[in-house]
C-alpha cells in the first residue's frame, strides 16, 4: 500500500499496516503514526484488540496426542531402520 | 484436519528453549541407538508434523505417511544434522519438502494468495475512515460453549484459507514458531511470509467476527 509522504494514516490503512506493527518491522516513522492514529481512534484500537485475540484463540487449538497403535507403528519403523543399517 | 480445541485455560506453552534441550538431549540419546529417544522425540513433534502435513496433502492418511516418511528421512539422515538450526526446524524442513514432493498437490499456486483487503472496502467510507467500525467483542473465555464456538470458527476458517496462508499460520501462530523459522522451513522470503500472515489472521479474524455477532 503507498502511504503518501507525511500525511495522516486513515483507518483503511491501518488495518493494512497491522501485522508489519505487531510484527515490529513498521519503521520509526510509520509506526510513530501508526501509534498516533491508534492513540485518538477507538475504533482501530478494537480492531487493534480484535487481532491480538485472534492470534491468542488460533494459539488455543491443539492437535490429538499421538496414540499407542501410532506409537507401535514409530517402534516398528525404528526397528525396521536399525535392520537394514546393520 | 485431527485438531482438537483445548478449552481449559488456554495452551501451555513451555519455554523455547526449554524445548530445544530436551530434543537436543533426545537426539544424542537416539544417536548412541536408544529407542525410546525415537518414540519421545516422535511423540513430542507428531501433532504438529501432522498439522502441517495435512495441510499440503489431501487427506489425513497421506499426511500420515509423509510424517512417517520424514521420520525415516530422520534416522537416515541423522549423522548430517549439523545441529546449526534447532531439530525442530530441521525436522519440519525435511517434512515440508517430503510433503510438497509427494506430488498431491502439483498444481498448488506459489503466489502469495489472494489480494482481497484485510476488510471489506465498503466499510470504510470515501476518507478511509471506519464507516461500519468493528463491534467490541466480549470475549469469555471462561464460557465453556463460548470457547468451543470460537475455537471450532476458528478451525474451519483455517480450513477455508488458500494453503500458503494457512501453512503460515499453522506455524506461527499455532505452532508457535518465531516468523524467522517460519521462513526457513518454508523457505519463503521474510516479506512474503509476513504477508500470508496478514492475509490469513484478517481471514481469521472476520470468522471470528462474524461467530461474534451471531453469540452477541
Amino acid at each position: 500500500m503507498k502511504l503518501a509522504g507525511r500525511k495522516e494514516l486513515v483507518c483503511q490503512q491501518m488495518v493494512e499496516l497491522i501485522t508489519d506493527y505487531l510484527e515490529g518491522v513498521l519503521p520509526r516513522a510509520q509506526r510513530r503514526r501508526f501509534e498516533a492514529h491508534l492513540s485518538g481512534c477507538e475504533h482501530c484500537t478494537e480492531y487493534l484488540e480484535q487481532m491480538r485475540a485472534t492470534i491468542r484463540l488460533t494459539g488455543r487449538l491443539q492437535a490429538e496426542d499421538l496414540s499407542p497403535a501410532m506409537r507401535e507403528e514409530f517402534t516398528s519403523i525404528y526397528r525396521r531402520w536399525r535392520s537394514e543399517e546393520s | 484436519m485431527g485438531l482438537i480445541p483445548a478449552l481449559a485455560g488456554g495452551r501451555l506453552r513451555r519455554s523455547k528453549a526449554a524445548a530445544c534441550d530436551e530434543d537436543g538431549e533426545l537426539v544424542a540419546r537416539l544417536r548412541a541407538g536408544d529407542e525410546q529417544a525415537f518414540v519421545l522425540l516422535v511423540s513430542r513433534h507428531h501433532a504438529a508434523m501432522l498439522r502441517i502435513a495435512c495441510s499440503f496433502v489431501s487427506s489425513t492418511s497421506v499426511a500420515e505417511e509423509v510424517v512417517q516418511d520424514t521420520w525415516l528421512g530422520v534416522l537416515r539422515g541423522l549423522d548430517g544434522f549439523a545441529g546449526r538450526s534447532s531439530f525442530k526446524t530441521w525436522l519440519l524442513r525435511i517434512l515440508v519438502n517430503r510433503a510438497r514432493s509427494t506430488g498431491v498437490r502439483e498444481h498448488r499456486s506459489i503466489a502469495v494468495g489472494d489480494v482481497a483487503p484485510a476488510v471489506d472496502r465498503g466499510r470504510f467510507d470515501a476518507s478511509g475512515a471506519w464507516m461500519s467500525p468493528p463491534q467490541h467483542w466480549v470475549e469469555d473465555s471462561d464460557d465453556r460453549l463460548v470457547a468451543e464456538a470460537l475455537t471450532g470458527r476458528i478451525q474451519t476458517a483455517l480450513g477455508e484459507l488458500p494453503e500458503r496462508q494457512r501453512e503460515v499460520i499453522m506455524l506461527r501462530d499455532v505452532d508457535g514458531l518465531s516468523g524467522h523459522e517460519v521462513c526457513e522451513v518454508l523457505e519463503i522470503s521474510e516479506v512474503n511470509q509476513r504477508v500470508l500472515l496478514h492475509r490469513g489472521r484478517s481471514h481469521l479474524r472476520q470468522a471470528l467476527e462474524a461467530e461474534m455477532a451471531v453469540l452477541r
